[in-house]
């Protein structure tokens, strides 16, 4: 869409990582083929989702107005991006931010793209990320070409691979944690992203690491693999390591992760996560994808089997250096303050010092402050963007995190530098002292741009936020450091299980009309890393629950006993007493002209699910060999092109390239652990299908073998235009004999 | 230089006293209605952030909104598809879209006229980076298209451009203009058109 999308390629050329350069080159060679037809959807979909560009709501091409279903009338008709997804629909872009780490330079790119491409903002998810919404797909080629100038990859963002890194944004400042995991999961990060051994899953797996066992902020027990910094002696010496977790997950039934190990040290981390993916993408579930999780995996195995599982693999890996090599300088301090330590203010204003008391966490370095920005439903516009950029260069070291609830925390400020801070957050508008309170709500997209969405838990968040500080100054203490966090579905993106006050959106039908409701879920832990979760209650018209919230507040103000925990006053009162406290805003109103509850919070027109689409959350499940069948179409497609344009060698290499990567995915079918090495990879490929005649076409027997063993022969040879020509025909035949004999082969065997 | 992406901001009058919140509803009506020449799509509801984008009527072409970016309230027209027939016409479809934009709004009952352009103060952005850094070879390349549609623009009277973002190049390049009377929307099409 945009005008000068052909230019930047050439105008970042050396400015961005050679490799992810490439990568985003051959993405944009995908998305020319799928508009010329020649990918498929399902292949195309998974294609883009894995590069973190995923569907938005109404891509189907469909949209309620309030009174009937609109068809939207795309200028690129009918043409897709996926099944039922409609090219121009717009869609969303999330960008992969490991442990949440950020610098003053990428927070002026994020806020150049949230203009340029997006409608102004960017927006912290609830796993670190920053997501734009409304982006064309035309655009997220240049979109990918900008972040990876500023080093930041959308790379496995979405799809059925390891997604985003998380960890506790207060690591290496934390007075309670036991060391600091950023090295960590920066590493973890970097050896999981992209590895071949994390290709082949049938569902998402998401990381996470905490420094302490006893805070939130890694949320280790709800992830599929979740670290846990620990210590212990050895012979008198201290030992660090990791206590090990994996198959937590929220969705629509939590399950809390199960320990593997109590203390792993770190250099098995890397090697451990490649084992446990490899058991995952051998034997997870991968045609029902509600199953496809790895929690349901170990549910299904055991724990024990589990473990017995991961350790047999992990015996089998053949050694990688970056298992180790980072673990060194893992344990040196890499973050440094910019100013002095200082001291607290003691003095100033009312509204300072009730920023002090909300946002400021003290570090266990004397003299310096974790200062949290707190971000209205996780949103920042580019303004703030760049304002905040300027307050990390004046103040740090750029060092900034984003948090797991959807704000930014600047590290490192010195004490002496409070004042001057919270002015210059204050001019730009991010002084909100709302930081860890009630109206620090959490909320995931919902119907907003959500495809899975059923209730607006964006309209329902900005709504409670209003109300809950209108009256904030008069409520308890205890009730103004309640957490609420709201999901728009089951899904549980917005982690309302692990909440005080949690909302998940579900439809109900009242008098024949669908009324969007929200389930109220009670008493989860947010301590303890997620450590227990919440009590479904009953199901509540979304326009009732501010009345949901106002009753349980106002109930626990008065009725909690010396300094009970929400969660335990939630046990005691206990279901029945809960019911009857709420049970008359579950109903619908008495006057039947009233049509309130028929619509949702910030949307007006009259609520519908009939426009609601397919989610891609869990993407499509294509197997490893069809992405390297694609692979080496398209290197046989960027063949073509080269050939055109009178560089025949470059053909004629691309066009052997395509063939071996096609010899090579067959080859991975039986052989996981196959080189890279073209020699290697034929050799094997003779051996397990041309032998075997398990290639041979069934009239043409091993013709297109012999292309293949013919072009190795004399791949040392300059290629003419000549000989360029008969490889590339060649080469297409040979994929598509690779095509057929994986067809023959039935489903593939997963790797 | 070619203008492409080209956003106007037709600031209002009284913005203290203009409620966003109805704004919700209307352009959820303009979509049921597809009232205006863009394939209109979405709305987006940033009431929350302050200094932001405000209400936001999600086109597939273009976006419309009443944004506040810069404390500065206005009604906003956001291109996002290429225009064709150089930069005269790249001005003039904006503007039209725009004006068109404040004369529906103006209209609107449950706004109760309370939401008009102030007649005189229109911001000029290109949301392009690359086709328009801000910088001043931009100023200086687009000077000559700017005083020949102003001028159209805002015919029989003064006016002053200033350039109020020269000074902090990560912003988008922008233009600040203001007449010395005002205009209602319906000189401004006539104007155009004339």
């Amino acid at each position: 869409m945009k005008a000068s999308n052909s230019l930047w390629q050439k105008e970042l050329a050396g400015k961005t990582p050679e490799a992810l350069a490439r990568e985003i080159d051959i993405y944009e060679t995908e998305i020319a083929l799928r508009k010329q037809g020649k990918v498929e959807e399902r292949l195309f979909a998974e294609t883009r989702l894995r590069r973190g560009v995923y569907g938005q709501r109404y891509d189907n091409g469909q949209r309620h107005d309030g009174k009937k279903v609109q068809e939207m009338a795309y200028p690129s008709g009918t043409l897709t991006k996926g099944p039922s997804t409609m090219w121009d629909a717009p869609g969303m872009q999330r960008i992969k931010i490991p442990a949440g780490g950020l610098n003053a330079d990428q927070l002026e790119t994020l806020a150049e793209l949230a203009e340029e491409y997006s409608d102004g903002i960017a927006h912290v998810t609830t796993r670190q990320d920053f997501q734009l919404h409304y982006v064309h797909i035309e655009d997220t080629p240049t979109i990918m070409r900008r972040l990876a100038a500023a080093h930041i990859t959308t790379r496995e963002a979405c799809g059925n691979s390891v997604r985003n890194v998380t960890a506790c944004p207060y690591a290496g400042v934390c007075a309670d944690e036991v060391f600091d995991v950023t090295p960590y999961a920066r590493a973890l990060s970097k050896f999981l992203l992209g590895h071949p051994d994390c290709q082949n899953f049938g569902r998402k797996f998401k990381p996470s690491f905490s420094g302490c066992g006893q805070h939130a902020c890694g949320l280790a027990s709800m992830h599929d693999l979740g670290l846990i910094a620990r210590e212990r002696s050895e012979n008198g010496e201290r030992k660090i390591g990791f206590e090990m977790h994996v198959g937590g997950g929220l969705g629509a039934v939590p399950y809390q992760a199960k320990l593997f190990d109590s203390f792993i040290p770190p250099e098995e981390l890397l090697p451990l996560a490649q084992a446990i993916a490899r058991v995952f993408a051998r034997l997870g579930e991968k045609k029902n994808r509600s199953r496809a999780r790895i929690k349901f995996l170990i549910q299904d195995l055991g724990i024990e089997k589990f473990r017995e599982l991961v350790l047999e693999e992990r015996k089998t890996l053949p050694p990688d250096p970056r298992w180790t090599e980072y673990i060194e300088s893992a344990t040196a301090a890499f973050e440094a303050p910019l100013k002095p330590a200082g001291k607290a203010p003691l003095s100033g204003s009312a509204e300072f010092q009730r920023w002090l008391k909300t946002n400021i966490r003290p570090q266990k370095q004397a003299g310096y402050a974790v200062v949290t920005i707190a971000l209205p439903l996780g949103d920042i516009t580019a303004d703030q963007l760049r304002a905040l950029a300027d307050i990390a260069r004046q103040f740090t070291k750029e060092t900034m995190r984003t948090t797991v609830e959807q704000n930014i925390v600047l590290r490192w400020i010195s004490q002496d530098d409070l004042a001057a801070v919270w002015q210059a957050l204050r001019a730009a508008g991010l002084a909100d002292p709302s930081a860890e309170t009630i109206l620090d709500i959490v909320t995931c997209p919902g119907t907003d741009t959500c495809k899975l969405g059923i209730s607006s838990s964006r309209g329902l968040a900005a709504e409670l936020r209003k109300r809950l500080a209108e009256k904030n100054a008069q409520l308890d203490e205890a009730v103004q450091h309640l957490h609420i966090k709201i999901s728009g579905c089951f899904n549980s993106c917005g982690q309302h299980h692990v909440s005080d006050l949690g909302f998940y959106g579900v439809s109900r039908k009242m008098a024949g009309y669908a009324v969007p409701h929200f389930q109220v879920v009670l008493g989860g832990e947010w301590n303890n890393n997620g450590g227990s979760y919440g009590m479904p209650v009953m199901a509540v018209p979304s326009k009732h629950i501010p009345e949901v919230v106002t009753r349980l507040v106002d109930r626990y103000s008065t009725g909690r006993k010396n300094g009970e925990a929400f969660k335990d006053f939630i046990k005691r009162m206990g279901k029945a007493e809960l019911k009857n406290l709420l049970e008359d805003l579950a109903r619908p109103p008495a006057d039947p002209a009233d049509r309130t509850i028929f619509t949702d919070w910030g949307d007006p027109r009259e609520y519908s699910l009939e426009d609601m689409g397919v989610g891609e959350c869990a993407g499509e499940v294509v197997s490893a060999i069809d992405f390297d069948l694609a692979d080496a179409e398209r290197e046989v497609f960027e063949a073509q092109v080269a050939l055109e344009n009178g560089q025949a060698d470059r053909a004629g290499k691309l066009a052997y390239q395509a063939m071996v990567r096609a010899a090579r995915g067959l080859v991975k079918l039986e052989d996981p652990n196959i080189s890279q090495d073209s020699d290697q990879v034929i050799g094997e490929f003779r051996t397990r299908f041309y032998d075997t005649q398990k290639f041979f076409d069934p009239f043409a027997g091993g013709k297109f073998a012999h292309y293949l063993f013919a072009a190795q022969q004399r791949s040392q040879q300059p290629h003419t235009a000549d000989s360029a020509r008969y490889l590339i025909d060649e080469a297409h035949l040979f994929v598509e004999a690779a095509h057929s004999c994986y067809q023959r082969m039935g489903k593939p065997v997963a790797v | 230089m070619q203008l492409q992406h080209v956003n106007f901001k037709l600031l209002v009058k009284s913005p203290e006293e203009v409620p966003l919140e109805p704004l919700i509803p209307v352009f959820h009506s303009w979509i049921q209605g597809q009232v205006l020449e863009e394939l209109l799509l979405d709305v987006a509801d940033y009431r929350h952030v302050p200094a932001g984008p405000g209400v936001v009527l999600i086109g597939h072409q273009a976006n419309y909104s009443v944004d506040d970016t810069d404390d500065r309230l206005g009604v906003r027209y956001n291109r996002k598809a290429e225009v064709d027939g150089g930069n005269q016409n790249a001005l003039r479809q904006a503007m039209r879209a725009s004006l068109i934009a404040c004369q529906r709004l103006k209209a609107e009952p449950s706004l109760a006229g309370k939401l008009q352009f102030n007649g005189h103060e229109i911001e000029f952005f290109v949301n392009d980076r690359l086709l328009a850094p801000n910088r001043d070879s931009t100023r200086e390349a687009l000077h000559s298209d700017f005083k020949a549609f102003f001028t159209k623009l805002f015919r029989g009277s003064e006016y002053a451009l200033a350039y109020p973002g020269a000074s902090e190049p990560r912003k988008l390049f922008g233009v600040s203009v203001k007449s010395s009377r005002t205009f209602t929307p319906e000189e401004l099409l006539a104007n155009l058109d004339g």
